[in-house]
């Protein structure tokens, strides 16, 4: 894509561990335009927060090992200096963390914490910058904020911590936001809530998002673009639509199979992928998701390519070497329900 | 605030009371010979122990020799059983000597323990951090009076770059009572640099795994302020309550081999010549009283603790 | 939802889930110990000083060979008018202004004599079989003690726990160093009486109950905290539901699991002990003349070191080798069996 605000290509990241090197992130590429939201969906382990960890220079373990680009209108991220960084954290790209709880510092005044960015990179007078956070925290629904902005964090629940932590990430105008599992550590109908005033405020802001996600639930409402990751790689990316009523690759068909679903009679058993990820440090050749696959073939030793395989569908691709009429057989459990049948009773 | 400062302070003065009944206990109680006999020191006349045994009132019951032995400590009524001077007014006297050479050496400690700390923490794993854990843990590992005696004769009495032990009043003449407590404070401060150093260093590579460290560099904070502000600061709690704690014990006992070896009067010296002699009732009152001056600054550090660390309050 | 594995909701992220994760990985079917072990031998430095101490440890325990059949004395003899051989010269062993004679690296006086005329190496070793001696029994008392009170505080919690508390935490408020002299002064006349053993004041075991005693509240406190944490997992509830008795219950199933916090504190108290050995019998109130202890030696060296400063350095330099050895295995240990575990010594 021409007008990206990020391109992100080829990124590896690896850490150095004890019995060798594991490959965390295994080429991932992807751009992000302008007011965007993308979803990154997978499991942990599937290298979706190290990405977007690595993205902000966040990464910092000293065995970690860095290789691809990845561009910010222009500037590249990977291997930057700590100046760079500092230039483009918080100002142009600014994140959400999993869990508010431990994410702001609890000795310090929600105010001043977020009074200490905006004067970092815009060197506001004190009084103005406390203005702007009361604003902030105002916006983000958080109710009486003039007197809250001298709150400690515990004082807050988790709900109104992760709008602190919203209000922070939006205090100097990022083009792009990362949240990692925003609402993961929260509350069903907190979660809610926090999805509900995000989505407001990208209409506001215009910021493109990076959601990260174990959550397809979470994605439905909000994104445009889905990746789906699996074990360091994105397998299958494209619109909501593509990914939600035409989904290609076999993982993405469990993923969305387990998904609760309130319109749909309750399931005796939560459907599950068979399985666990693969270790590590030894992942199988070739398709990664391979062993919890019931409908493996000769052909998937080796590493099937992230390609388009819809007619007319450039910008959905997967990594799958089934063909998509042969998908289109299998993934349908029951009928009208897409899903991934147990390895035992793969058809043959 | 104010709830908890009294709740902190009623606490205060039952541990006292109870330090109080252990110290009467060790003394007077302790199951061996007779404490009179004890009392009186080495080769005592048998009409010395009999009037200690009226004294003391060895003979009445447990709680009355108890409050006997207190009416003697607080009234500074206690007299050394060898000098026959009061025990009350050589503490005083001994006081700002061993003050000098408490706050100097605390301060000197955890300044450089925190500097040792921080960079042990930023290296870890490299060899600087190695090189410091090693030089720490020799620290711990001297005894105070050994590499003080060694520092006083070769820095003092050979090289003569520092007073030969000795002690001048800091109103006679600031600059050299600084200079008279050059290597005391040092030399105490070894071992607690050694300690806090690694102490700090650990609990800084806690907490700058925290997830809010992660959140300040992710607002484009500089390294400088993210230590300071973030990491600093929320490391430094836990050894606050230990810096207290130690300040009390170096000021009612920590002192003792370091003023003796330095040769400074303080009480720790009044207090090592009374062992020397098992002179039990200075003993006794040095005891007592800097068991008191833990307790109290133990609560003294709570509340600073609560003021730090504003989730306590509220518990 | 799509199955999530243990390490987000442990809330590690990123490196960090990833290493340790290999690391579970990894260590699959090893044991903790083993594992420790396999850390511990990577930590060559940790290694060369348990090495270190070992040998120390050893050359004590040979003290009586040398004295017999390199020194040709006891600890205690004077050789005050004694002349021996330097160089083909006959010198003093103690000088007629009372300097005694400094390492003279032949087998007697080998590292000197003292101003009674005593060979300080054949003090040394001596002094290091008592100092060493009171520092392994006063930790091994400590560890009992320690442990006995934190598993009864922590298992049975309620008043036994009130109790245990409020004494550790009374005994807590006295430096250790005035806890150990007040109690070396109050029973060096007279010693110990416990029901019926009696214990001499100048009996080794003076020092030994002192020091034992005195550490106990830094031991019990964390043992404490552990027990209270143990009690509530899963395989002390399975014991319980098949019917064990607390006891058994404490012993098989808490105790074991303390296994590591005893062996790591073990190693630092003795370090510990050795240190305040020392500083009791430099100030009089631990081992008494003329039994030798590294701290005695110091003590009576200090005196004259503008004379004879080897008095002082040689039994110095020997206690902070042990000392030091003790306290960087000991570290090793504690690092290969949990790094993050917060076991350490108080001052």
């Amino acid at each position: 894509m021409a007008d990206a605000l990020l391109s992100v290509e080829d990124l590896r990241v690896s850490f150095a561990t004890e019995e060798g090197v594991v490959e965390a992130v295994d080429g991932v590429s992807f751009d992000l335009a302008a007011g965007e939201v993308l979803a990154v969906v997978g499991e942990s382990g599937s290298g979706k927060s190290v990405t977007a960890m690595t993205l902000m220079g966040l990464t910092r373990s000293p065995n970690a090992r860095f290789e691809g680009t990845a561009q910010y209108k222009g500037t590249e991220l990977i291997g930057a200096s700590e100046d760079e960084l500092r230039r483009v954290r918080g100002a142009e790209i600014a994140m959400i963390f999993q869990d508010p709880m431990t994410s702001l510092n609890p000795v310090q005044r929600i105010g001043k914490q977020i009074v200490e960015q905006i004067q970092e990179h815009e060197g506001l007078p004190d009084q103005q910058a406390r203005e702007r956070t009361v604003e902030l925290l105002e916006r983000v629904g958080i109710p009486r904020a003039r007197e809250r902005v001298d709150n400690y964090p515990h004082e807050f629940s988790g709900g109104m911590r992760q709008r602190v932590m919203i209000a922070l990430a939006l205090s100097c105008n990022p083009s792009v936001l990362i949240a990692d599992e925003p609402t993961t550590a929260l509350d069903v109908t907190i979660q809610a809530q926090i999805l509900q005033r995000m989505r407001d405020l990208r209409e506001e802001t215009g910021a493109a998002v990076i959601l990260v996600t174990h959550d397809l639930g979470v994605v439905a409402d909000i994104a445009d673009r889905i990746a789906v990751m699996y074990a360091g790689r994105i397998v299958e990316e494209g619109t909501l639509d593509q990914i939600f009523y035409d989904p290609q690759h076999p993982y993405t068909w469990g993923l969305l199979g387990s998904i609760t679903r309130v319109d749909k009679p309750r399931p005796a058993r939560l459907p599950a992928i068979a399985g666990l990820p693969p270790s590590l440090a030894n992942r199988p050749q070739g398709c990664h998701f391979r062993p919890r696959c019931p409908h493996e073939f000769s052909e998937c030793s080796k590493v099937p390519p992230l390609e388009a395989h819809v007619q007319g569908n450039p910008e959905h691709r997967d990594r799958c070497w089934l063909s998509v009429d042969e998908k289109l057989a299998k993934r349908e459990v029951l009928p009208g329900e897409i899903g991934l049948a147990s390895k035992e009773h793969a058809p043959a | 605030m104010g709830r908890f400062i009294v709740r902190r302070v009623i606490q205060m003065v039952l541990v006292m009371f109870a330090v109080s009944v252990l110290t009467f206990l060790i003394f007077n109680v302790i199951p061996n010979s007779d404490p009179a006999v004890r009392m009186s020191g080495r080769q005592a006349s048998e009409s010395t122990i009999e009037a200690i045994r009226e004294e003391w009132g060895f003979n009445d019951s447990l709680p009355q020799q108890y409050i006997t032995t207190m009416e003697k400590v607080i009234t500074g009524d206690l007299k050394s059983q060898f000098t026959q001077l009061s025990v009350g007014k050589e503490i005083v006297k001994g006081l700002p000597r061993t003050f000098s050479l408490a706050i100097g050496a605390a301060l000197l400690w955890m300044f450089v323990a925190i500097c040792f700390g921080l960079y042990s923490a930023v290296k870890a794993g490299k060899f600087a951090d190695r090189f410091l854990t090693i030089i720490a843990l020799i620290g711990i590992s001297m005894p105070v009076f050994w590499i003080g005696a060694l520092a006083n004769y070769y820095l003092g009495f050979k090289l003569g770059w520092f007073p030969n032990g000795g002690y001048v009043e800091f109103t006679e003449d600031p600059i050299d009572w600084f200079y008279h407590l050059i290597l005391p404070w040092t030399v105490l401060a070894i071992l607690f640099i050694g300690f806090y150093s690694r102490v700090l260093r650990s609990n800084v590579l806690d907490t700058i795994n925290e997830d809010y460290v992660r959140t300040a560099r992710a607002k484009g904070l500089g390294e400088r302020q993210i230590m300071i502000r973030h990491v600093l600061r929320n490391s430094m709690i836990p050894i606050v309550t230990l810096w207290g704690l130690d300040f009390g014990a170096v000021l009612g006992g920590g002192a003792i081999l370091t003023e003796t070896v330095f040769d400074l009067q303080g009480v720790g010296q009044y207090t090592a010549e009374a062992i020397g002699q098992l002179d039990v009732p200075p003993v006794l009152a040095v005891t007592m009283f800097s068991a008191f001056f833990i307790v109290l600054l133990n609560a003294v550090v709570d509340i600073l603790y609560a003021y730090l660390d504003p989730r306590i309050r509220l518990q | 939802m799509a199955t999530e594995p243990l390490t987000e909701q442990a809330g590690l992220q990123g490196p960090a889930a990833w290493e340790q994760e290999a690391e579970r990985e990894h260590v699959h079917g090893l044991g903790p110990w083993r594992l420790g072990l396999r850390r511990l031998r990577r930590n060559r430095v940790a290694i060369g000083f348990g090495v270190l101490f070992v040998l120390l440890v050893l050359s004590c325990l040979a003290a009586p060979l040398w004295a017999k059949h390199v020194a040709h004395t006891t600890p205690t003899e004077n050789h005050l008018s004694d002349t021996i051989k330097l160089d083909g010269k006959t010198t003093n062993v103690v000088g007629l202004d009372g300097v005694p004679i400094g390492p003279t690296y032949q087998g007697e006086f080998f590292l000197g004599a003292d101003p009674n005329g005593r060979d300080i190496m054949v003090r040394l070793l001596y002094g290091g079989r008592n100092s060493l001696m009171i520092g392994v029994v006063a930790a091994l008392m400590t560890t009992i003690l320690s442990v006995v009170l934190g598993v009864i505080a922590g298992y049975f919690r309620g008043w036994p726990d009130l109790t245990i508390r409020s004494l550790l935490d009374i005994m807590w408020s006295f430096p250790v160093l005035i806890l150990g002299v007040a109690l070396g002064v109050a029973l060096a006349l007279g010693g110990l009486q416990l029901g019926p053993i009696t214990i001499g004041g100048d009996s080794l075991l003076i020092p030994i109950f002192i020091i034992g005693l005195v550490y106990v509240p830094y031991m019990a406190r964390p043992v404490r905290g552990q027990v209270l944490a143990l009690r509530e997992k899963e395989f002390v509830e399975a014991a319980r539901a098949q019917g064990a008795g607390p006891l058994r219950i404490m012993f098989s199933e808490v105790v074991p699991n303390l296994a590591s916090t005893i062996l790591v504190f073990f190693t630092l108290l003795i370090a510990n002990a050795v240190l305040l050995e020392s500083a009791l019998s430099f100030l009089g109130a631990g081992v008494r003349p003329p039994n030798p202890s590294w701290g005695t030696m110091i003590d009576e060296g200090v005196d004259r070191i503008a004379t004879a400063p080897h008095l002082t350095i040689v039994p110095g330099l020997m206690l902070v080798l042990t000392v030091l050895s003790l306290n960087v295995f000991g570290d090793g240990v504690r690092d290969a069996l949990d790094p993050r575990a917060k076991v350490r010594l108080e001052h």
